[in-house]
């Protein structure tokens, strides 16, 4: 779509730098992603992993470079915005999934409002997903009465409900039980199997390791080095990279 | 206080003859230590001093004539005599509307339900009243559950919208059939606002006082909140201001300056409409404080994740923001709505005469000279009636609502 970049670019990143106040949280961060790529970002806390992907869906505002998602431009203008939100889904580390609405209603709430779809085809559509996610007995219930994977996987076929071009997970399963991270991993590479592009933020090195095309590391703010999981579990060139990478494995 | 032995709760460590018995319970409640029993023992005793100090003037002393010669005064003030029988098509159509709501939201006859239709079937049994009332009380139960039963058979596929049909519906007949249209000799001769009075019209003002002062409340408070400067700084004057100054003000303001603010030649407002006016304002701010505490708690994630889907910030706030915030202060705000009910009788000092200002009028006239008390006790007990009946609706509605809650 856009003339500048291979067609096959989906999210394109350039010098991105975000500021709180006076902390820079993002410093020049470059990156492109190609379509049905799959990118895990590692990196410790507080390095602007989070700040980084918030900022592509526009939860995070950027104040420097340019974000270009499916070839339209990331700016202030509203229809942009809207129109990045529509193609990209979001999984929060803490679900996030809406309490007073049932599991059904979670997942068909942005089809009917969002895409005027009809509730008897987003009813089917949100039915199929809670299949592919592994719980259609749960349609009827309330997220409260589910456990962490499971509203995880809610939370994921919510997101799928729009029929995103792009993911965005931030630590999908940090806040699980560990008996539970492998159903919700399960479903991200089953999904990453179907050809989504996906950027995920994640501890789980087994994950990088088998479903990842690239890795990215970010250390205070910036990226400091990008590379197949190979490259990252074999040579990894910089020193914090593979301290961080000895610390975690 | 030290106690040598635990209070026996648990009951597996009862003996089996005390666990469910009578006095096994009276021992473990009321009597479980000395301390406790000397606390029941007082407490019982001031019960039985007080009500036999009630129970006594009010089959001894008290003059009850007063309250059967002036009850059509007391239930419906000035409205003529005559035109009475508006007044129960007004409420027999309030029964057929809440039997057709009740079954179109909650869908079952359950035990509210059946509280509801004993009402009307309850007060039948007050003593003085006359045949016809009871005829009209038994057409209104009648009513309630033909309203219920149509719902029933009626093709509707969207039930709560439907609902607001009924309800908006029936408002407007209620307020045609109590105003009244056409000619002053015609079948339905107007009744100016001025002569709806007593218990008629505190319901009024209270009905009309919050459903009209909420969703300016909710407003307000989503204004208090909003990204733009102009319409956050204006609901925040607009709610310091109102909180600042008593109802009582607002209601002498109303009366005396709201025609200065109208341009010349603007019909007289009415005076009732006047009072009205000036309870919603007052109410409205108080609303969008309570539903400000509502928003607060509301976890930054909802936002985000609402946003992350795509909902625009309209969107956000009517599915996912004001549902939940709205949830979490019906305690809140229906103990502000009782309150409001009963702030309402402020009008009574700016003449107009619902139920406190008729009692006024009644205890000043010569024939019930000395009968403050037993007017001011039935007004009392009216006006508890109804608050009661709103915090037990509303502790109802808190747990249906409650179903799923995190
Ligand atoms: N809303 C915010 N206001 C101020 N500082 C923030 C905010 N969000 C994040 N930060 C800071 O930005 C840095 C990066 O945060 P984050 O992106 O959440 O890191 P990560 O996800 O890698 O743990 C941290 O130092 C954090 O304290
Ligand atoms: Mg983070």
């Amino acid at each position: 779509m856009s003339e500048n970049a291979s067609a096959d670019e989906i999210i394109i990143c350039q010098d991105v730098c975000k500021w709180f106040g006076d902390f820079q949280a993002l410093k020049n961060c470059t990156l492109r992603v190609q379509a049905q790529e799959v990118v895990v970002i590692i990196g410790p806390s507080g390095s602007g992993k989070s700040t980084f992907i918030r900022c592509i869906n526009r939860l995070e505002e950027h104040q420097a470079g340019d974000i270009i998602v499916d070839g339209i431009p990331l700016t202030r203008d509203v229809r942009n915005i809207e129109q990045i939100r529509s193609e990209t889904g979001m999984v929060f580390q803490q679900f996030n999934l809406f309490p007073h609405l049932t599991v059904l209603e979670n997942i068909t709430l942005a089809p009917i409002q969002v895409r005027k779809m009809k509730k008897d085809e987003a009813m089917d559509t949100a039915m199929g997903l809670l299949n592919r996610v592994g719980i259609p007995e749960q349609a009827d219930k309330y997220p409260g009465q589910l456990s962490g994977g499971q509203q995880q996987r809610v939370a994921i076929a919510r997101s799928l409900a729009m029929s995103p071009k792009i993911m965005l997970f931030d630590e999908p399963t940090s806040a699980l039980d560990p008996e539970m991270i492998k159903e919700v991993l399960d479903v991200m590479q089953e999904l990453a199997e179907t050809g989504m592009t996906m950027l995920v933020v994640t501890h789980e090195m087994g994950f990088a390791r088998e479903v990842a095309d690239r890795i990215v590391f970010m250390d205070g703010g910036e990226i400091m080095e990008v590379g197949t999981p190979e490259h990252f579990f074999t040579n990894a060139q910089h020193e914090r990279t593979k301290l961080f990478l000895s610390q975690i494995l | 206080m030290t106690t040598a032995a635990g209070t026996p709760t648990d009951r597996s460590v009862l003996p089996v003859t005390e666990r469910y018995t009578l006095l096994g319970w009276l021992r473990r409640n009321l009597f479980s230590d000395l301390f406790n029993s000397l606390l029941t023992i007082v407490a019982v005793a001031s019960i039985f001093i007080v009500a036999r100090l009630i129970l006594r003037w009010a089959f001894n002393t008290a003059e009850w004539g007063v309250i059967p010669a002036n009850f059509n005064l007391i239930m419906r003030g000035q409205y003529p005599a005559i035109e009475a029988w508006r007044l129960w098509l007004v409420i027999y159509l309030l029964g057929t509307t809440v039997g057709l709501v009740w079954r179109l939201i909650v869908g079952q006859f359950n035990t509210t339900a059946r509280i509801l239709v004993a009402i009307p079937l309850v007060l039948m049994l007050i003593p003085f009243f006359s045949m016809g009332t009871r005829l009209y009380l038994m057409i209104t139960a009648v009513a309630s559950f033909a309203g219920y039963f149509i719902a029933g058979y009626l093709p509707i596929q969207h039930r709560g919208r439907a609902a607001s049909y009924f309800v908006m519906a029936y408002l407007v007949v209620m307020l045609i059939l109590l105003r009244g249209a056409g000619a002053d000799d015609g079948p339905m001769p107007p009744v100016q606002p001025i002569l709806w009075g007593g218990l008629l019209l505190s319901l009024l003002l209270a009905f009309f006082g919050i459903t009209l002062s909420f969703p300016l409340g909710v407003l307000l408070a989503l204004g208090r909140q909003s990204k733009l400067p102009a319409i956050r700084v204006m609901s925040v004057i607009y709610i310091e201001f109102i909180r600042g100054v008593p109802l009582i003000s607002l209601l002498f303001m109303g009366q005396i300056m709201l025609q200065l603010f109208l341009p010349d030649g603007f019909p007289l407002v009415d005076r009732v409409l006047r009072a009205l006016v000036a309870i919603t304002l007052f109410s409205a701010a108080y609303t969008a404080e309570n539903v400000r505490g509502g928003l607060q708690s509301i976890p930054r994630g909802q936002y985000e994740a609402a946003q992350a889907v795509g909902l625009s910030t309209y969107q956000s706030t009517i599915h996912i923001i004001l549902p939940q915030a709205l949830r979490a202060v019906i305690p809140v705000l229906v103990g502000q709505f009782i309150s409001l009910f009963k702030d309402t009788t402020l009008v009574a000092l700016v003449g107009i005469f619902d139920l406190l200002g008729i009692a006024r009028t009644i205890i000043a006239n010569p024939d019930w000279l000395g009968t403050q008390q037993e007017v001011f006790a039935v007004i009392a007990v009216l006006f508890w009636i109804f608050s009661y009946t709103m915090s037990f609706a509303s502790r109802r509605l808190e747990r249906r609502l409650g179903v799923g809650q995190r």
